[in-house]
């Protein structure tokens, strides 16, 4: 019997290559979705990282607590004998000492007078003894006009600071802001480029400027707002946070406000409830796909029902019963399920895996290009993409066939056959 | 004692706030071997009956004994093995399962009754000799003609041997000369195995080859008459 049904199931196109296929392509789709969002996730997080929150980021603990007012008075001194000592304690990672702050930056012209003005937020880190932050921010490709830095003095500004301030390479700009010491920091730099992210916050109003430089602006010698530590890969939750619990272990003294402190990129920006907001935002997605596939899937299933009425009236009066009936279209409904949830991840797996190692670019769509923010349309496969499909894919075909099962099951049996007679 | 019996069958139907009666005080016996059919005007029960007898429907009132079981009373279960191992049906619309080979379509019943596949394709390829189709065994219903089809669908309603055969109109899709041949075959299984046919129907050509013949009329029995056959030879037509 179980032999029967099955080659029914074969030779009928309408039970089992259609639903199979809108089985499938609902199941493609959540696997896609889902590995697309995880991407994007993953995406957020490597941006985040280099930017501003590092894999880990040291802090003072005085720092820490108004870490958005960029407190450089409270700024970790020794930091390049610190920077030394973590790299001798975990050589695997990348330390990269930063200071940041808000001030103003002024065009002169040839007289010195202001030609133009504007709040700036500047990020101090090295660029001129490796090229560790060049490649880490992707300079090369962020640079539109000029070069990069190469000697002491020379900054990058980004490209919609420099259309306000009317500035091309070459020319002076001074920064105006608060000194570590509390006094007033004036400090000449020469543009040497011109860059643009793709990030609009960045985009804005910001310049990138040797670390030493800002050390000598702000009067912080030898010392760094923050150090931001990174591994080799992408960020690594449980490691982040065995360093973490070691570091602060070692250093972190109760009561100095002057002690350093490590907290994860999780801890910062808010960045942990964003990540689980983009996890239920994956769940949302694959709840309106289980719905709306249970919807279709329910519709064919009563539609092929009753395109089988014949085929079920003349079962029953054959001698099966509703209950064996009933049973038999569940299980072809969890085959047909099966069927298609296997193709349906294979097809969302495949895709998703040439998003993960190829990825498709699309800066042509894009109208400027974006060096932080990827351009390139990325998935990440987690673990869960794997047996995420299932859901839909089983669930949907299930319920479908369960609901659309009863309508037809449940009709008295003389019913059928009236209807056969039309 | 009779193959069926029934005592005060009444079937009601609700039509709004009142309810239709479309059959009202069926007594009714039958016999082992009979050739019997129940005819009348459209509308005047003969499928509702049928379907009683059949444990397809369950009447409103009254009590009908199929092969010694009251199927007023039987689970769906019991009903459906009554069917499945004793009655055979025959509809005008044939109903062949279409995705499934002329040898499948027959087999079915048997597998059912879970029968070992030898018994199986013994019993279905007499079946299709006995109906005279034994050539179409590979076929889809689709490539039959009408008089095939319903050739098939006696086969399968003759396969497990049963001892009572339901027709509701099994004549009504078809031209004289397959009407005739059809019933020839019926009549003659009737006679080589003894097998019960109740048909329901307003063909006249039916008509001719019952022994009995049953009236119904708005519900009621008004006529009872048993009748010489006079089949058609296949000469004839
Ligand atoms: N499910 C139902 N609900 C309401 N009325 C019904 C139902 N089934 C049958 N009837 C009514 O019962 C009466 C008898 O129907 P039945 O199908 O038994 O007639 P019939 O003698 O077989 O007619 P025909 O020769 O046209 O097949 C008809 O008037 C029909 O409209
Ligand atoms: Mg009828």
């Amino acid at each position: 019997m179980i032999k029967f049904l099955l080659k029914g199931l074969v030779r009928d196109r309408h039970r089992s290559l259609f639903p199979i296929l809108i089985i499938a392509g609902g199941v493609g789709l959540s696997v896609l979705l889902y590995c697309y969002i995880q991407g994007f996730g993953s995406d957020l997080i490597r941006t985040n990282a280099i930017y501003d929150t590092g894999h880990v980021k040291i802090m003072t603990q005085a720092y820490k607590k108004i870490a958005d007012q960029l407190p450089n008075d409270l700024a970790l001194a020794n930091s390049d004998q610190l920077v030394q000592e973590l790299q001798n304690k975990y050589p695997e990672m990348e330390w990269s000492q930063r200071i940041k702050l808000g001030g103003l930056l002024d065009i002169p012209d040839e007289k010195g007078e202001t030609k133009e003005q504007g709040p700036v937020q500047g990020i101090g880190m090295d660029l001129l003894n490796s090229n560790k932050n060049i490649n880490r921010f992707n300079l090369h490709k962020a640079l539109v006009e000029g070069n990069l830095p190469d000697k002491q003095g020379e900054i990058l500004i980004t490209k919609e600071f420099a259309n306000n301030l009317n500035v091309k390479p070459g020319h002076t700009a001074t920064l105006i802001s608060n000194a570590a010491d509390g006094s007033m920091a004036i400090y000449n730099f020469e543009i040497s480029g011109i860059i643009q992210f793709g990030v609009s916050f960045l985009d804005k109003n910001t310049i990138l400027v040797d670390i030493q430089d800002l050390r000598s602006a702000l009067n912080m010698y030898n010392s760094a707002g923050e150090i931001l530590g990174y591994f080799p890969g992408n960020f690594n939750a449980e490691k982040a946070n065995r360093i973490t619990a070691d570091f602060n272990q070692e250093y972190s003294e109760e009561g100095d406000e002057f002690s350093p402190v490590m907290v994860t990129l999780r801890d910062q920006n808010g960045l942990d409830q964003m990540l689980s907001m983009i996890n239920a935002e994956s769940f949302i997605i694959i709840g309106i796909f289980i719905f709306v596939m249970s919807l279709v899937l329910w519709n064919t299933g009563l539609m092929s029902g009753i395109r089988r009425y014949g085929e079920i009236g003349v079962r029953l009066a054959i001698g099966e019963s509703k209950t064996d009936v009933y049973v038999s279209l569940l299980w072809e409904g969890l085959l047909i399920g099966v069927a298609g949830t296997i193709v349906g991840n294979i097809l969302g797996l495949a895709f998703s895996y040439y998003l993960q190692e190829v990825g498709i670019d699309v800066s042509g769509m894009m109208q400027d290009s974006s060096a932080l923010m990827s351009t390139v349309l990325r998935a990440r496969i987690t673990t869960p993409a794997y047996f995420i499909g299932f859901i839909p894919g089983l669930l949907a075909t299930f319920l479908g066939n369960a609901i659309s099962g009863i309508g037809i099951v449940n009709r008295e049996t003389a019913q059928l056959f009236k209807e056969l007679e039309r | 004692m009779a193959i069926i019996e029934t005592v005060g069958i009444a079937k009601r139907y609700p039509m709004g706030k009142r309810k239709f009666t479309a059959l009202r005080d069926i007594d009714l016996k039958i016999e082992k071997g009979e050739f019997t059919g129940i005819v009348g005007p459209s509308g005047s029960g003969k499928t509702t009956l049928l379907n009683i007898i059949g444990a397809l429907d369950h009447p409103s009132e009254g009590s009908a004994t199929v092969l010694g079981k009251k199927v007023e009373s039987l689970s769906h279960k019991d009903a459906a093995r009554l069917r499945n191992q004793r009655l055979g049906f025959i509809f005008q619309t044939y109903n062949l399962l279409p995705v499934y080979t002329v040898y499948e379509n027959v087999e079915l019943p048997l597998l059912l009754l879970k029968m070992n596949k030898e018994k199986r394709r013994e019993l279905v390829e007499t079946a299709l000799k006995r109906v005279g189709i034994l050539d179409k065994i590979d076929s889809k219903p689709a490539q039959l003609s009408g008089g095939e089809r319903q050739r098939v669908s006696v086969a399968r309603a003759m396969v497990k041997e049963p001892d009572l055969v339901l027709a509701d109109e099994p004549t009504a899709n078809l031209d004289v000369a397959n009407s005739h041949n059809i019933l020839n075959m019926m009549l003659e299984l009737n006679r080589e195995l003894e097998t019960t046919f109740l048909f329901a129907t307003h063909d006249e050509k039916v008509m001719r080859y019952l022994r009995r013949q049953i009236t119904l009329t708005d519900g009621r029995i008004t006529e009872d008459i048993e009748k010489e056959p006079e089949p058609v030879s296949p000469e004839e037509v």
